[in-house]
């Protein structure tokens, strides 16, 4: 057994060669600074945040999508709070919102069954964005509308699929020396999807949880990994994560949902990396494709960098000058799981 | 977005359950799993994701057991 004390004095102390550590979940990034983890550690241990935050990889276009359903008579858009702010090429929702568009915010959305039902001349659109942790809830709600015979309820997806985003930065991006895997994309996909990137790629793979302790012991292990010339994959959020993952909710996002290219903002279109509804439920879809969409980062807006790991949030020119969470330019400072909006809520606009 | 809350379930009533997070009953469902009454469970939008194992400081434990030297 090893203490926390031996863990933290190992950590502090590191004065090995230089490791950069991706954070994938955005939830993580918020524990990170929660904790102090960066004063616990050597600044020969570098951590930085990745692509998981699924409000900021969603494409303009998507938005513009939502904002158009808003916008349209007899039409409502349901979505998840932090959706409302990102805007898109000309409006966000709450934009739209403000402008006579018909939106309404839910916690679950399975709540939107009820509201269809009982709005039985209003067309719903639900805004089903997320990653594999979201997805299997959206395979329900499609088994409601189907079960319930709801004719006036749809979903728009955004349904992206954190693994081969994952591959996606080991082929592209060579200094990112190992992984903290998202703890709960992990509870629904099994830690044993990360085994192949990690032989690989030959980097440690650590599905941590969310307590510092947890996050101590993560990075304690990457760190130990490395120093012996191993990379294997490693679940220590036993709690929650198992080997093979949730069955139920594989099985049932595999029953409505088929894996499809997708366009990541900030990045680009990676091949396989979404899901969309099978063609056999098509008819509940309001119109979701967008992997041939194009975009810029606005003029000096560096999120591109931030969501592949090459800078942290502070080094953007934008960063708490003329980018902030009340006026973000980029999507990262958008939604409060987002890299800069963390970071800015941590460290504030003076770097 | 991925963000998932402990709680115990309290009541069972078909694919929904009654669940004590932090002294606020919510209503979850619970068809992804199978849980019963007494349960920790891992909620996310609504839904229980996962029943939990054992006990959160029983889990650090267990973590920090089976670390070994750098």
């Amino acid at each position: 057994m090893i203490t926390l004390q031996q863990v933290k004095d190992e950590l502090k102390s590191y004065n090995g060669r230089k490791i950069k550590i991706m954070e994938v979940c955005g939830t993580h990034t918020s524990s990170i600074f929660k904790n102090g983890i960066r004063s616990l550690i050597s600044p020969q241990i570098q951590l930085i945040s990745g692509p998981g935050c699924p409000v900021c990889v969603t494409s303009s276009a998507y938005i513009d999508k939502l904002v158009e359903h808003s916008l349209k008579e007899n039409c409502c858009v349901l979505t998840f709070g932090d959706m409302m702010k990102v805007k898109g090429n000309k409006l966000s929702l709450t934009e739209a919102k403000a402008t006579g568009g018909n939106v309404r915010i839910l916690y679950s959305p399975l709540s939107s069954i009820k509201i269809a039902m009982e709005n039985s001349n209003t067309q719903f659109v639900f805004a089903a964005v997320g990653f594999e942790t979201t997805t299997p809830i959206y395979s329900l709600l499609i088994e409601e509308i189907i079960k319930n015979k709801i004719k006036n309820l749809k979903i728009l997806t955004s349904l992206k699929t954190i693994i081969p985003a994952l591959s996606f930065i080991c082929d592209n991006e060579e200094n990112i020396d190992a992984f903290l895997c998202p703890g709960h994309v992990s509870v629904i996909t099994g830690s044993s999807v990360y085994n192949d990137l990690a032989k690989k790629y030959n980097k440690p793979f650590v599905v941590g949880g969310f307590e510092g302790e947890h996050i101590l012991a993560a990075i304690f292990e990457i760190v130990r990994q490395i120093s012996n010339n191993e990379h294997c994959m490693k679940n220590m959020y036993v709690n929650a994560v198992s080997n093979e993952g949730n069955k139920k909710a594989i099985e049932i996002t595999r029953k409505y949902f088929c894996s499809t290219d997708d366009y990541w903002r900030g990045i680009g279109v990676i091949k396989n990396s979404a899901l969309k509804l099978r063609p056999e439920y098509i008819e509940y879809d309001a119109g979701s494709d967008f992997a041939e969409s194009v975009e810029n980062n606005p003029k000096g807006c560096r999120c591109t960098d931030v969501i592949l790991g090459r800078i942290n949030p502070v080094e953007c020119p934008l960063f708490g000058k003329t980018c902030t969470p009340l006026n973000a330019i980029g999507p990262c400072m958008v939604s409060t799981e987002g890299a800069c909006g963390i970071w800015y809520k941590n460290v504030g606009g003076n770097k | 977005m991925c963000v998932a809350v402990p709680g115990k379930i309290i009541e069972i009533n078909g694919d929904m359950a009654k669940v004590d997070i932090m002294n606020n009953i919510c209503e979850v469902n619970i068809k992804l799993v199978s849980a019963k009454i007494g349960d920790y469970v891992l909620i996310h939008a609504g839904c229980v994701l996962e029943v939990l194992k054992k006990d959160m400081a029983e889990e650090i434990l267990s973590i920090f057991s089976e670390l070994e030297e750098i």
